[in-house]
């Protein structure tokens, strides 16, 4: 392992997972300011250097990446405005802790799609895992199929749209933000919501501690068809709003800790 | 954190599931490295196959340790003579683990309780078409010690293990083996929490229990309810009450093979279902390791049961 003077490197790969000394493969075909990657055979650390690569150093702004095998991790803390392309399935974690890009993922996706995204747009064209959206703190996350569990859990921005189903608690602890579900959802929708709101075209299982349903105005409902058309999602007909009931909202008393140094 | 697989292929067709078993846990090694296990079914015989340990791998090899695993040898074929079995083949896959095919016609129970009786030895898996093997280290290491690539089947399971309840070692290692039941097999994702009171439960009905392991009482838990004639789908629904904690597991008899999410849908599992093939892991990269063309996949939701058979 190379050593680098005055350079923080990881040196320590017990488990040979790390791979403290990927590169980029630079094997992408750039034409006209884009960029096609192939994926196949490439580690995730060598996936990222290189969609890094064409970002950075070559300044390319629209990437399409083939096969990315379903691996973990794939487009991940990028903060740059490009367009990203992946032409099959992520795996968990996939396009997280990003803040601009225009990403679409024709498969399926993971656990914690797009999780912590500060802004942009991401579209998932099958189904995504539980967790989709995870704090999401901003832009547009669409997933076209069916969802996990827990979608948008603490989400604090955003919006996360979801074409078929959704599973147990979904909007779970959220606290910004808005969700539209176009199909059914699981039991304890919107468990401890503290605030955002979230719209059901389907059936609702049960409803969590501290959700209630809302009336749907008509400012609901231009954004509502506003959204569903950006994405040519269908619209499913009526929806039904749900919100924080408020019940649990306890600002006003001071924590124990703090009761001591004011009483 | 724990990673689980599981292939079954439809209409009884037999296919390399020791090579398919061993890509889908390697592509899932980073979810645990410390052991890796299988559960293979191969085409039923008439013949049992014993799968069998007589030391821990992790055992000093001094001369003492060559001498007593010979010792415990000869005293296991003299016990299954003892017990009428009659010996087909013996063979020592490691220095310490050993694959015995034989006939016997008698209650596997007191069988296994004989063999185990002798000091170290851990039957590691009973039946006719099911043989587990068990070891420590990744998927590929542990196949190539145990030449699983050329083993083939209608379905398997396995399981690679971060140790987080108990020790490193193969009694630790999935998957289980539902003693005394032949050809039942589980692998776990997940902890349970009420593991201790089935556990006595399911020792006041005779059961014994040879790890410290929670999963282990999904495998004797289900067998217990197989035996009394309760379908596997059935029996997979009671387990989702009865017990409690964060879990996805899969079992497998001689002829199907089951899974089942807990209630709170806590832990993962990618399932995808093809016209001749179904395969189901903890992660989508290990059923890609299997099928090379684009499929469709998704996550079961909570309190989901499934039933498929070979």
């Amino acid at each position: 392992m190379a050593q680098v003077v005055g350079e923080r490197r990881i040196r320590y790969d017990a488990r040979g997972l790390v791979e403290p000394d990927a590169e980029a493969p630079k094997t992408s075909k750039i034409e006209d300011g884009r960029a096609v990657f192939d994926a196949t055979g490439y580690s995730t650390r060598r996936v990222n250097l290189e969609i890094r690569w064409l970002l950075v150093d070559q300044g390319v702004r629209d990437i399409t990446v083939l096969n990315p095998g379903a691996k973990h991790s794939i487009g991940v803390a990028i903060l740059e405005r490009c367009r990203l392309r992946f032409e099959g399935s992520l795996g968990y974690f996939g396009l997280g802790l990003i803040d601009g890009p225009e990403a679409e993922v024709a498969g399926r996706v993971g656990w914690s799609v797009a999780e912590n995204m500060m802004a942009g747009v991401v579209v998932i064209d099958k189904n995504a895992g539980s967790l989709a959206g995870a704090a999401l703190r901003g832009g547009d996350l669409v997933v076209r199929g069916d969802v996990g569990a827990r979608t948008g859990i603490d989400q604090k921005g955003g919006t996360i749209i979801v074409g078929g189903n959704a599973g147990l608690m979904t909007g779970f602890m959220m606290q910004r933000g808005r969700q539209i579900i176009c199909g059914n959802v699981g039991p304890g929708l919107g468990d401890s919501m503290y605030d955002g709101a979230i719209y059901v075209a389907g059936k609702v299982e049960s409803l969590g501690v501290d959700c209630v349903e809302a009336e749907l105005t008509d400012t609901d409902e231009e954004m509502l068809k506003g959204k569903l058309t950006a994405y040519g999602i269908e619209h499913p007909g009526s929806f039904r709003k749900f919100e924080c009931g408020r019940k649990l909202w306890n600002y006003d008393s001071l924590e124990p800790n703090e009761r001591k140094l004011v009483l | 954190m724990c990673g689980i697989a599981g292939i079954i292929h439809k209409g009884g067709a037999v296919a390399d599931v020791g090579s398919e078993m061993t890509r889908m846990l390697q592509s899932m090694k980073h979810r645990g490295p410390d052991s890796t296990g299988f559960a293979l079914y191969s085409a039923p015989s008439e013949e049992l196959v014993l799968r069998i340990k007589l030391a821990d791998p992790n055992a000093a090899r001094t001369i003492e340790f060559s001498e007593l695993i010979e010792q415990r040898r000869a005293e296991l074929e003299a016990r299954l003579g003892k017990v009428g079995a009659r010996i087909d083949r013996f063979e020592g896959v490691t220095d310490y683990a050993y694959r015995a095919v034989i006939d016997y016609e008698g209650d596997l129970k007191s069988l296994v309780d004989y063999v185990e009786a002798i000091s170290g030895a851990e039957v590691l898996s009973v039946g006719h078409s099911l043989e587990i093997v068990k070891d420590l280290g990744d998927a590929v290491s542990v196949a190539a010690q145990y030449g699983l690539d050329h083993f083939t089947g209608t379905h398997a399971i396995g399981h690679v293990r971060m140790a987080t309840e108990s020790d490193v070692d193969i009694a630790g290692a999935h998957p289980y083996w539902a003693y005394p039941f032949g050809d039942v097999a589980v692998v776990h994702n997940g902890q349970l929490t009420n593991y201790h009171q089935w556990r006595r439960r399911l020792e006041r009905l005779g059961h014994r229990f040879q790890s410290e392991c929670d999963s282990e009482i999904i495998a004797v838990y289900l067998a217990e309810k197989l035996n009394h004639a309760v379908p596997l789908e059935t029996a997979i629904k009671e387990s989702l009450d009865d017990f409690d904690g964060v879990f996805t597991y899969v079992v497998v008899t001689r002829d199907e093979l089951g899974v089942a999410k807990d209630v709170m849908a806590a832990k993962p599992l990618v399932l995808y279902e093809g016209e001749d093939l179904v395969a189901l892991a903890s992660e989508e990269v290990a059923i890609r390791a299997v099928i090379d063309h684009e499929i469709d996949t998704h996550d079961p939701y909570e309190g989901e049961v499934l039933v498929w058979h070979r």
